[in-house]
């Protein structure tokens, strides 16, 4: 079943399907009109909405996990080194912080586009590229960002701090490359026009969570390694 | 390939049989996928706990055929300690995971969670399938554990650090046997994880009218907190066995602390934390058995309402009482390592939210009872498991009273006293949830009704049976009788190895009680009674549907919710009980809105 | 079929509670100064239980029983007091008796972990490792020796990793295989694991508790009654972990030391 963007001059951008299915996004109205009983009334959000963050809860709560191994490791060992972090995590980091702009610029394109404020305008694709390209480059800055660990002679078994490193790192990278995936996504649906506004928000959530997650990770391994 | 928010039946239903059997995204099927997974995991498992317990009644006895299982663990049919360890650890492992987890929870909940809220399917029934498969995947991993050389791992479904960490040096199993483990229950976590993403999406947004948060039956809610529960404790689990993997191939040291000595060879490892990862397992493997348990808390309660034709004393209580349980699972799981060598001070703390979470148990308990008081039971199958379910579940409840107070667990920790505790409240409280779910589901699922006669006999037997195994645990346990051993050596255990025997006759028995059961599915599933759409007059939405419901659950027209699900012993024109699709006004006790 | 049920509840409740009452398999006579806190907990904690146990199963059988017939037409009964009246019964007798079971528990669990040995508590270090324990007793010059894991060999039986040759203090350390105490005198015994997770259980010394790889812990005890007990591992350690186990002797003073001088004549 295709959904489609609404054209110009559509009010509800929330409410893409019709409102006799399955409760998705819809009201769940008075019961028929005549009948006495009490009305049952609610607003339920898209379930794509919802599923991201619970998705959000279940990967914070891994990261809580790790982050609670790293203290407990740190606190009874003697055997911890300091890992100064390769300075190309700060590029890194801005990168991903310019990722979340170009994002946020395209979400405000197409929420235009679908309002009709602007009949043309720039294609709102180019910003989600922009997103995807500069999701990849942090990618590669994060190899390199290994590579220069290595060149160090630290590696993944050297010492714990340097463990860490890598496993919150792979860890945050992997959940990112997802990220990547479902971008790529929304920009092909975007392309064949039946990208619905939830699919876009909730990819613009979940990309968003990554990188507060980043930030949250580069403070954490600048603090304890 | 479609927007994944929608459902797949807004089209048409499949054609082909891989798309309808195999590779389906539709909601019943996959929840029947998980029940037949889950049977298969109950029959290895018991079959391993049969071969288990006839060791342990007579430890040099040639078990026929054996050997075909392993060589190695059993030359001449007669099993070596490590492959006893080695089977426990399996039988733990696939009964509290691809059995407690799944079948209460994934099978029945896939299946009717959708339908009892009025939707068509789940909002993601790509990741539904995947769940499953995923789930599978993960089955096939543990299992083929015991095809490698050295067999699967002997640490127990616990796999404490650094016995599990170190590799094979430690004994036979642990280095490819544990990587298969952790790997298969990392696995595992993924698709738990998949699967909880999609029941709390359909529970929060996808109720159909007039079904608000309070109108839902009592199994939705235990599986909607059941998931959340999943959601982050499987989430904890994951990164715990990819560390313990690291220790395993990367040479890492997470949980291997420095100069250990093995065979007198210094091991590599350094720094590493042991009690690390009892922490960490423990923070999941708490909730876990609260994930076994409160979904059967759910069957139990709706099963129970169809058949005492009454409503329950109070639903709200019920559910927030299951919260509280939920909540209160994530503050105790210390007491698992009272004399762990963790700080003496967090095991009072520990202590006390485990002695407090007694209390919205106790207070489910009673509602149960007290709904008992005016009933008009109707004492068939389901009925008398459900019934069968709470007298286990006292049992199991109070002998964890005990486990709770450290100062008891000087004398009872790691001794038979647990291994009673947990096997009343998972293996036969949660199990009767089980059984009873599908003595009671079964109609509607594959629309034939299935041979109550031989249901009663199953039943009888199996609670009866059940006692006679489990209870004797306690007797041991008291006796200071460890757990884990494959022989009892110690000159105090001697006189106890009878209780062994008659322990070992009865699981043999009742283990053979259950072909009746699998006789009653198999024949009930071909050549049962037609069902009815609603053979128990019970007032939920899956008695709105035929049985089995059609392919988008309700013949294209969702229902509409007028009522709770819990107007029985109305008197009405149609009976004493009221649907909560049936739009006549009640003019008794308040409705639940 | 209701009243079969009930009854067979019933008797099941009874049969359980029987060998409870009669003793037929219980906790060994209690030979430690700190174990009977511990052994009042436990009858406490029983009788309770019991109670608890036997009056709830009665409740579902006599409900069972009672309420099993179809009754068209007649206003349906709520139990006394309803939902409000058995939750309020569930915070105030729970509540207060997990509450009062909890603090008392503290008490004798605190008199065990949270307290200091005595100043002339006897130290013994136990080492656990696949599948024995060692016991090394610190000799006249009351100190133990350091040990080096890379020097056990447990071929020469050095369980320890000792070096006499260049550590002073090793040089008078008792190694045994046998744990022998004096009786009436505290001990304080020095935990080690050599491998993997082990633990210590004396039953009758109402004493438990886990070796920690990585982590050396001591927990005090007084014997107050001569006799041979096992130590027995409760730890998952392995293949060998059913086997794996010691003697406790407590003794006299006088035999101790006597004891003492023959193992230290056979080092």
């Amino acid at each position: 079943m295709a959904t489609t963007i609404h054209p110009p001059g559509a009010k509800e951008i929330r409410d893409l399907r019709p409102s006799n299915t399955s409760g998705n996004g819809g009201r769940r109205d008075r019961v028929p009109a005549g009948s006495e009983l009490r009305a049952v009334q609610e607003y339920a959000p898209p379930p794509a909405s919802t599923g991201v963050w619970v998705f959000v809860a279940g990967v914070s709560m891994t990261f809580a996990a790790l982050t609670s191994a790293l203290v407990v490791r740190k606190g009874g060992a003697l055997d911890w080194r300091h890992v100064t972090l390769p300075s190309i995590l700060y590029l890194n980091t801005l990168v991903l912080l310019a990722s979340s702009v170009t994002l946020e610029i395209s979400r405000c394109h197409v929420a235009a586009f679908m309002g009709g404020v602007k009949a043309t305008t720039g294609n709102p694709a180019r910003w989600l590229y922009a997103t995807l390209s500069l999701g990849m480059l942090f990618l590669a800055g994060q190899y390199i960002a290994w590579r220069q660990l290595s060149a160090q002679g630290l590696y993944l078994a050297t010492n714990p701090s340097s463990s860490f490193f890598y496993v919150f790192t792979a860890a945050h990278a992997l959940h990112l490359l997802g990220g990547l995936f479902a971008m790529g996504r929304v920009i092909r649906k975007l392309n064949e026009h039946v990208l619905s506004r939830a699919t876009l928000d909730a990819t613009a959530h979940y990309w968003h969570f990554m990188d507060v997650l980043w930030i949250y990770l580069l403070v954490l391994l600048w603090m304890k390694l | 390939m479609h927007d994944m928010s929608a459902p797949a039946h807004a089209a048409q239903a499949p054609t082909g049989f891989l798309s309808k059997h195999v590779f389906s995204l539709d909601h019943k099927v996959i929840g029947k996928q998980y029940y037949g997974l889950a049977l298969l995991a109950a029959i290895i498992g018991m079959f391993l706990s049969w071969v288990m317990r006839i060791h342990l009644g007579w430890t040099s006895f040639a078990i026929p055929g054996l050997h075909f299982l392993s060589k190695n663990g059993a030359p001449g049919d007669v099993m070596t300690p490590e492959y006893y360890l080695q089977l426990m650890t399996m039988h733990g492992t696939i009964m509290v995971f691809f059995v407690l987890t799944t079948a209460p929870f994934a099978a029945f909940g896939n299946f009717f969670l959708p339908i009892q809220v009025g939707a068509e399917d789940m909002p993601f029934p790509h990741f539904n399938m995947m769940s499953f498969w995923i789930t599978f995947v993960s089955f096939v991993v543990m299992v083929s554990s015991f095809f490698v050389a050295d067999g699967p791992t002997l640490g127990g479904w616990t796999q404490y650090a650094p016995l599990s960490a170190m590799g094979s040096v430690t004994g036979p199993g642990q280095g490819l046997g544990v990587v298969l483990w952790a790997s298969s229950i990392a696995i595992f976590c993924i698709g738990q994880l998949l699967g909880s993403l999609n029941f709390i999406t359909t529970t929060l947004d996808m109720r159909t009218k007039g079904m608000s948060l309070w109108r839902m039956p009592l199994t939705t809610w235990a599986w909607f907190i059941t998931s959340i529960m999943g959601l982050t404790a499987f989430a904890v689990l994951m990164p715990a066995c990819i560390l313990l993997i690291l220790d395993h191939v990367a040479g890492t040291s997470f949980f291997v602390p420095s100069n250990l000595v093995v065979n007198d060879q210094l091991q590599p490892h350094s720094g590493g934390s042991t009690l690390l990862w009892q922490h960490l397992f423990w923070f999941f493997g708490h909730p876990e058995v609260y994930i076994a348990i409160v979904p059967a808390m759910g069957i139990v309660s709706h099963i129970l309402m169809a058949n005492i034709r009454r409503p329950l004393l109070s639903h709200r209580i019920l559910v927030y009482s299951m919260g509280a349980v939920a909540v209160l699972s994530y503050m105790v799981y210390g007491h698992h390592m009272f004399v762990s060598g963790m700080n003496p001070i967090s095991s009072i703390a520990f202590s006390f939210p485990t002695l407090i979470i007694t209390i919205p148990a106790t207070i489910i308990v009673l509602i149960w009872l007290g709904s008992l008081y005016g009933a008009r039971m109707r004492l068939n199958t389901a009925c008398l498991f459900s019934l069968g379910m709470i007298s286990m579940f006292i049992t199991g409840g109070i002998s964890g009273f005990f486990l709770a107070q450290p100062s008891l667990d000087i004398m009872l920790h790691a001794t038979y006293f647990v291994v009673g505790h947990f096997h009343f409240v998972m293996a036969v409280s949660a199990m009767f949830g089980i059984f009873a779910g599908t003595y009671f589901w079964f109609p509607k699922m594959y629309g034939r009704m299935m041979n109550d006669t031989l249901g009663k006999i199953h039943f009888w037997l199996t609670f009866v049976g059940a006692y006679c195994i489990f209870m004797p645990f306690h007797y041991l346990g008291l006796a200071s009788n460890v757990r884990r051993y494959q022989a009892f050596v110690d000159d105090y255990l001697q006189p106890l190895i009878p209780v062994h025997r008659f322990i070992t006759v009865a699981a043999i028995a009742t283990g053979l009680v259950q072909l009746i059961f699998l006789y009653n599915l198999i024949h009930s599933r071909f050549w049962g009674k037609p069902a009815p759409d609603n053979p128990w007059e019970a007032t939920s939405l899956e008695w709105s549907t035929s049985s089995p419901p059609p392919f988008d659950n309700f013949g294209g027209k969702l229902p509409v919710v007028y009522h709770d699900p819990y107007q029985y012993g109305i008197e009405g024109s149609t009976g004493d009980y009221v649907m909560q699709t049936d739009p006549q006004q009640i003019q008794t006790q308040g409705d639940e809105a | 079929m209701a009243k079969l049920l009930a009854v067979t509840i019933i008797l099941i409740a009874i049969i359980s509670a029987i060998p409870i009452l009669r003793h037929t398999w219980w906790m060994p006579e209690d030979i430690s100064t700190h174990g009977q806190p511990i052994d009042e907990q436990m009858s406490e904690t029983m009788a309770e239980g019991g109670i608890s146990f036997l009056a709830s199963q009665f409740l579902l059988a006599f409900f069972i029983w009672k309420f099993s017939r179809p009754r068209p037409g007649e206003k349906i009964k709520n139990f006394p007091g309803g939902a409000m009246g058995l939750v309020i019964a569930a915070f105030l007798l729970v509540g207060t008796e997990v509450l009062a079971l909890g603090a008392f528990g503290a008490k004798a669990w605190a008199n065990i972990y949270l307290t200091p040995p005595a100043a002339n508590a006897m130290p013994i270090q136990v080492q656990a490792g696949q599948f024995a324990f060692y016991f090394r007793y610190p000799g006249p010059d009351g100190k133990f020796g350091p040990l080096h894991a890379d020097q056990i060999n447990e071929a020469n039986a050095n369980f320890f990793g000792l070096d006499t040759t260049h550590d002073q203090d090793s040089k008078d350390d008792i190694v045994a295989a046998e744990m022998a105490v004096p009786v009436n005198r505290e001990i304080n015994m020095l935990m080690h694991a050599k491998d993997v997770g082990h633990s210590f259980f004396v039953p009758e010394l109402r004493v438990h508790q886990d070796f920690v790889p990585g982590l050396d812990l001591a927990i005090h005890f007084t014997a107050t009654k001569i006799g041979r007990y096992e130590i027995v591992c409760t730890q998952l350690c392995g293949l060998g972990h059913y086997n794996m186990k010691a003697y406790l002797e407590v003794m006299s003073q006088a035999d101790f030391d006597d004891w003492l001088k023959k193992q230290a004549a056979l080092q």
